[in-house]
């Protein structure tokens, strides 16, 4: 990307560098919500369904760690996967593999917390009759869940949300290298700091409506889903 | 559910995607500063080099000061900066090999075109520091450990000026990079130190314009030193010594001299001399 170009043109000329950026993007952010569902969802349905002594606490915890700022997140996995850190010699630091890791961290207690928002209104509703057909507690988390899906989707885009709009965390673990780690927030940060303002409000216009975009397949999605299954 | 096995198939193929880019070979992270990614440099010299070695150089931007941590902690394999104190004592602790110096240009006294402070056309940086602190005039400090900030400091020492107690409203330390410095001088009417090159090649000048320049004092000096390998077995020895070899050979010098914007030499290549 060069910055006698505008955004527009970079779009409409088909930029590869731009389209990297854009990829890479949508690779680590997507990845990372992937990660972060396989862990939250159970986790959350888990917290919604059980009961154990400081519960509340932990609800709260997670609650609150869904403002976690991408800085101490992206710090936290610096220090873990530094050359000087535990993890180091997996050599994990500024690759986008990195940036994944960074991204779940942030987004596994939106997802968490929400799904034990959802799943336990659900159980709420349905307690007795699961207790009347003898549902086990695994097949509780089961039901529920599959019952909850469509909100779930909603639960994703909120984490997937999250991931795409952070740089902080990114621009630590990731290092903003060109063509490797370079993602749309942390190019729209470089063109900022070039004094590239056009340019950067032109990629953030670019990033708003790729958002848009995966919002709308989602929506389509959850629409088309609840009408076939009624 | 086919929607949502479509999702998660593409989801798992996009992690899978992600992993193998990782596993690249014949490539060094080089942590660097702002004003040599900023401004251009890099693009510029990076494909040269990779075109004769096939070496893909990773750099990473930051102040000096971050910039050097980085190398300390292993997590680059060479650093290219400019604070020569602060690059002595990275080699003389241990962190660095040996410094070998590159290129050279300058720092330019930049500020507001109605020149509240009245400085404009001087030659004297001590003398324009002293009137901005007299007349508590607007300057932005970096405040961030980068070279630039290192050299501002030394600058006020050489002024007579104590800054940490003299500072006043009038004096902001933002602590970010050197982008961020000139756009927020531009916005609120303030001076800044810069380094040239990301002064050439700013695209958001507003109303700001050199100030002074050309004072002895406000020579900056760039080195490159590659991370010990006896500190840090990860360190990629070989590749890290093959790019400071070409970056201070005649090609990689010929290849700093011949970056230029409109026809201005952003960078002066000194590799020969050893005092520098």
């Amino acid at each position: 990307m060069t910055g006698e170009m505008s955004a527009l043109q970079l779009v409409l000329t088909g930029d590869p560098a731009l389209y990297a950026v854009v990829r890479l993007s949508l690779l680590v952010s997507l990845s990372a919500v992937l990660c972060a569902a396989l862990i939250g969802i159970p986790l959350g349905a888990l917290l919604a369904l059980t009961r154990f002594p400081g519960r509340e606490g932990v609800i709260v915890v997670l609650n609150a760690l869904m403002g976690l700022p991408p800085v101490v997140a992206g710090l936290a996995i610096y220090l873990l996967l530094s050359r000087s850190g535990p993890l180091g010699t997996l050599g994990l630091l500024f690759t986008p593999g990195a940036m994944v890791i960074a991204q779940t961290l942030l987004v596994t207690p939106i997802i968490a917390a929400l799904t034990r928002q959802t799943v336990e209104d659900l159980w709420l509703e349905y307690r007795d009759e699961l207790a009347a057909l003898g549902v086990g507690p695994l097949g509780r988390v089961a039901t529920l869940v599959w019952d909850a899906r469509f909100s779930l989707v909603t639960v994703l885009l909120a984490g997937f949300g999250r991931a795409a709009a952070e740089v902080g965390a990114i621009i630590v673990v990731g290092g903003n290298i060109e063509g490797f780690t370079r993602t749309m927030t942390t190019a729209i940060a470089l063109e900022t700091s070039k004094g590239d303002l056009p340019l950067a409000i032109g990629l953030g216009l670019v990033l708003i409506a790729i958002v848009v975009v995966i919002n709308a397949l989602a929506w389509g999605a959850r629409r088309a889903g609840e009408r076939y299954v009624g | 559910m086919f929607n949502r096995r479509t999702l998660i198939a593409a989801l798992a193929l996009g992690l899978a995607a992600v992993v193998p880019a990782t596993a690249q070979d014949k490539s060094i992270i080089v942590s660097s500063t702002t004003s040599t990614q900023d401004s251009g440099l890099f693009g510029h010299i990076l494909p040269l080099f990779k075109a004769k070695t096939g070496i893909e150089v990773k750099v990473i931007s930051q102040g000096t000061g971050q910039a050097l941590d980085t190398g300390r902690r292993g997590d680059a394999d060479a650093v290219f900066v400019h604070a020569k104190a602060q690059e002595e004592k990275f080699v003389a602790d241990g962190f660095g090999v040996k410094r070998n110096p590159v290129m050279y240009n300058d720092f330019v006294l930049i500020g507001p075109k109605s020149d509240p402070a009245g400085i404009k056309g001087g030659q004297d940086i001590a003398r324009a520091l002293t009137t901005i602190k007299n007349k508590k005039a607007a300057f932005i400090s970096r405040g961030d450990r980068s070279g630039t900030h290192s050299a501002e400091l030394n600058l006020w020492k050489a002024a007579g000026v104590d800054i940490e107690k003299e500072k006043g409203d009038w004096y902001k330390a933002i602590g970010q990079g050197m982008g961020a410095a000139l756009n927020t001088a531009g916005s609120s009417n303030a001076y800044v130190l810069s380094d040239r090159a990301t002064w050439i090649s700013f695209k958001n000048k507003s109303n700001l314009a050199i100030v002074v320049e050309g004072d002895k004092r406000l020579f900056n000096q760039y080195g490159v030193i590659l991370v010990n390998p006896a500190k840090h077995a990860s360190v990629k020895k070989d590749l890290g010594q093959q790019f400071i070899d070409w970056l201070i050979s005649p090609e990689g010098q010929k290849a700093i001299a011949s970056y230029k914007i409109n026809g201005e030499q952003l960078f002066y290549p000194n590799a020969t001399d050893t005092g520098a």
